[in-house]
């Protein structure tokens, strides 16, 4: 709690003295500011390029960063976290929760001119979420057919219960909507209309070039009144973090999101008058910092090491000299921001503890050999962020103090997955755990044993719990709301005790944003969103 | 005729060389640990063990290592450079996108490096171990000495953020698009910065080069003659030296040829430019096999034929040397 309070303090100041400093400038846009301004040109950072922009295909903040402009979902979240509908008006489910059946806005129309229709919602739901989509092909695993009784309403049916709570909270990340005439021909992966996407939102696709831009302009025909604001939205491809901050400096860029630029480029324009750099906007993107635990390695499966370790581990000094205010203890995989589901009892924690933890090493039977070792593992670092990186280095040194030798291997983002998901050649390894909105979508995966080798961020930790898997799969169906949460309050308890991985620290993203911007971060997903109500003011 | 025979016998020699490396490179990359999908996992943040073996169908990565290597070899022959994993469209294109940009800095970058190394090794072999010459080799040495990164990063802090005066990153302005003139001064613009940052690298090895060449040269019998028949310092360095000094500057811009169209991975990323050296780093993180071999290819070709021509120049700055000996 006291990192949160410590980063709302540093945000209200910093907003405080920007308003401070926009009234003693210019006293007379103070008042204009109300109104929000038409036109200009939004530059954000676009740090990794994908191979493609159609959400539909593929769920990632690098997609919906562009593409969330373009193509819109049939839900996304308002600014309390609650379901709020864009392209479905409404919803209701059956009581068997087997049948969830979507109203759909009617009078829009595609970039191209066609209307929008309950066809589409049917395409994208079977050929593209269903069968190509990353996550949506789990969620939607026991989906088998959606009817369409008529163009403007969408019938959900699926083999097994459907909990809408968990539906509608997957749905602003996967289930964003293709037009079905562009793709109902030849293969979907391989559709031109993938790196020009076309769809119903705010921004028309106009450019990419690759390696440098993305440019989209203003929708003038978009159904929300009067909306958007802006004429046009530039990404600019930055691969270089430093050179990110300095174009952002330079006034070449207003918004790097996603913790975009460095740790300590962060920490200096949070001082800067001319940024806002806050968590805000970014709640629906929590991620916790992992340890994962390989139990092919007989010491490993031993709780007791596992626990040694965690003690070792002094987590609050790393998060004090490292991470600074963005980061805060991890209490386990559901995250501390996630309002349905964080449980009120987490089970138990590993406070730092030296002492503790080579009692518990005593008691497995590693005692100290040549050199005070006791036991020496591989540790792979993910190479996704400088806090992994730092991360690995901390755990090596204070496993180093309890006599576990720790050989740090590092590799590029192929050759990780590989390694630990796929061929198990680790012996502890760490990187991000996503939490997107609802533990069934990303977060369970990590611990139901059974996970084909080769799935990466699932459970191939060699670690089988029947207790476990029976919690997950009943949270999975559950359609009532407060059984579901309380079955997940259990997931975390059990995720604690036994530990085959431990989440140790949770972070959130952060957004480094010009002051001039208007109506920013106003949703827990607002990079991903349509951005249809941002402005610049002058 | 004859330069054309000795053409055809470079290429002759030169495709064993290229065959070599092409399956040493594809074999260097089954060594990394994953694969194109593997990267593409890692991008998007996630997928399911099916959607994984559904697109290892879809990018080929099934068959065996040597049915993709001779697939390759045999799509190579037909001069057909394969379809980019990254980029979704074939190899050819995506390369020659990506060649302008490169092409331009990197010919800017040399040119300037050329010019300012010739002028100061000049002056600094003119007035050897006197304070030009001391000065000089040591602005030299600390160009060579410092990391591009960080000459880009504080270039961009001084011209781009306290001075404002050229544009902090990118090939051109795309917040308006412009045509004609103003496109062609609008990117000169963006490429000062990362021409002289390159330019400072390569600077520092072309004046070391020309001060040797120079004194050396400068020590010959035939100088002596020359100042000896009375003509004056400056003839004497235009006319006699100059052109002999010469050799080893063009020997050096044969040979960084292959750096040319590698680009800098460096500069184009602090810069934000679209070059084939970030294209090279993308697909080797990307594991994209197709793309990375196409850059090779295109560049070896490109290495050949630069240093054909410096063979040709070589005879001309010396009728000594016969192109054909």
């Amino acid at each position: 709690m006291t990192d949160s309070r410590l980063e709302m303090k540093r945000r209200t100041l910093l907003m405080t003295s920007a308003a401070m400093a926009a009234s003693v400038l210019m006293p007379e846009r103070v008042f204009a500011q109300a109104t929000p301004r038409r036109g200009g040109v939004f530059a954000v950072h676009y740090g990794a390029e994908q191979r493609q922009l159609n959400p539909s295909l593929q769920a990632s903040t690098g997609v919906y960063i562009i593409g969330g402009k373009i193509q819109e979902p049939l839900v996304d979240l308002d600014a309390n976290g609650n379901p709020v509908g864009v392209l479905a008006e409404r919803w209701e489910t059956t009581p068997d929760g087997k049948t969830i059946t979507f109203h759909l806005r009617r009078g829009i129309r595609w970039h191209d001119g066609k209307p929008f229709t309950s066809a589409d919602v049917q395409f994208s739901a079977m050929a593209m979420w269903k069968k190509i989509l990353n996550y949506g092909t789990t969620l939607q695993l026991f989906l088998t057919a959606v009817d369409t009784p008529d163009a403007h309403t969408a019938v959900f049916r699926y083999e097994r219960p459907m909990p809408l709570n968990l539906l509608l909270r997957a749905l602003p990340d996967l289930g964003y909507v293709s037009a079905k005439h562009l793709y109902e021909s030849g293969n979907i992966r391989q559709n031109p209309y993938n790196l020009a996407p076309v769809g119903t939102g705010p921004f028309k696709f106009v450019q990419y070039e690759r390696g440098q831009h993305v440019i989209a302009d203003r929708n003038n025909e978009y159904w929300r009144e009067g909306m958007p604001y802006l004429d046009r939205i530039v990404w600019r491809v930055i691969t270089d973090r430093s050179a990110a901050a300095a174009q952002l400096e330079a006034g070449q860029l207003h918004y790097s999101p996603f913790s975009g630029i460095t740790i300590s480029d962060i920490a200096r324009l949070g001082k800067d008058p001319r940024f806002i750099v806050s968590t805000k906007g970014n709640e629906g993107n929590a991620r916790t910092n992992t340890l994962e635990f390989n139990f092919r390695r007989k010491e490993l499966s031993d709780i007791r090491v596992r626990r040694a370790i965690a003690h070792a581990i002094n987590v609050p000094f790393f998060i004090d000299n490292f991470l600074g205010d963005f980061a805060k203890l991890g209490t386990g995989p559901i995250p501390s921001v996630s309002k349905d589901f964080y449980p009120d009892d987490n089970g138990p924690q590993y406070p730092y503890d030296k002492a503790k933890a080579m009692r518990l090493l005593d008691e497995a039977g590693l005692k100290p050999g040549a050199g005070g070792v006791r036991l020496s593992v591989r540790l792979l670092p993910a190479p996704w962020g400088e806090d992994i990186s730092l991360w690995s280095t901390f755990v090596q040194q204070s496993l180093g103090e309890v006599g576990i030798k720790v050989d740090v291997v590092r590799n590029d983002g192929a050759g990780f997955l590989k390694q630990v998901y796929a061929e198990h050649a680790f012996d502890l390894a760490t990187g991000w755990h996503q939490y997107r909105s609802d533990p069934a979508v990303s977060t369970t995966v990590w611990y139901r044993s059974g996970q084909p080798p080769g799935a990466p961020w699932t459970n191939q930790w060699g670690w089988t719990d029947p207790t476990m898997d029976k919690i997950i799969d009943d949270a999975a169906t559950e359609v009532d709301p407060v059984k579901r949460k309380a079955l997940y309050a259990k997931f975390q308890q059990r995720a604690n005790s036994e530990i085959p991985i431990w989440t140790p620290i949770e972070q959130i993203f952060v957004t480094t944003i010009s002051v001039k911007a208007r109506n920013h971060s106003n949703t827990p997903r607002w990079g991903s969103s349509t951005w249809h109500d941002l402005w610049l003011a002058e | 005729m004859r330069i054309l025979a000795l053409a055809g016998r470079r290429l002759a020699a030169s495709i064993p060389t290229l065959f070599l490396i092409l399956v040493g490179i594809f074999l260097l990359l089954q060594f990394a640990p994953g694969d194109t999908v593997d990267a593409m996992l890692a991008q998007m943040g996630g997928g399911d063990a099916v959607t994984a073996q559904q697109l290892r169908q879809f990018y080929g990565l099934d068959l065996s290592v040597p049915a993709r290597l001779g697939q390759y070899l045999l799509r190579l022959v037909q001069l057909d450079l394969g379809f980019s994993a990254i980029y979704g469209k074939p190899v050819a294109i995506v390369i020659a996108e990506r060649l302008p940009p490169t092409l331009l800095l990197m010919t800017a970058a040399l040119s300037f490096a050329f010019f300012a190394g010739l002028v100061l090794g000049v002056l600094a072999a003119r007035r050897v171990n006197r304070w030009p010459d001391t000065l000089i080799s040591t602005l030299g040495l600390v160009f060579y000495a410092t990391p591009s990164f960080w000459f880009g990063l504080m270039a961009i802090v001084v011209f781009s953020i306290y001075l404002q005066w050229l544009p902090a990153g990118g090939f051109e302005d795309i917040t308006s698009l412009q045509t004609g003139i103003w496109r062609t001064l609008d990117i000169a613009r963006h490429l000062v910065l990362p021409t002289l940052t390159l330019g400072l690298i390569f600077l520092a090895i072309y004046l070391r080069i020309m001060r040797a060449s120079m004194l050396e040269v400068l020590n010959l019998d035939f100088v002596r003659t020359a100042r000896a028949k009375g003509l004056d310092e400056t003839r004497v360095v235009v006319r006699h030296v100059l052109r002999n000094a010469l050799l080893p500057m063009v020997t050096l811009i044969g040979l960084q040829a292959g750096t040319m169209l590698g680009g800098s991975v460096v500069v184009e990323s602090v810069f934000s430019l679209p070059g084939l050296g970030r294209l090279a780093y993308e697909s080797v993180v990307q594991r994209d096999l197709n793309t990375l071999l196409g850059i090779v290819f295109v560049s070896a070709i490109l290495v050949i034929v630069v240093n054909f021509v410096v063979d040709l120049l070589y005879a001309r700055l010396d009728p000594r040397i016969s192109a054909g000996g």
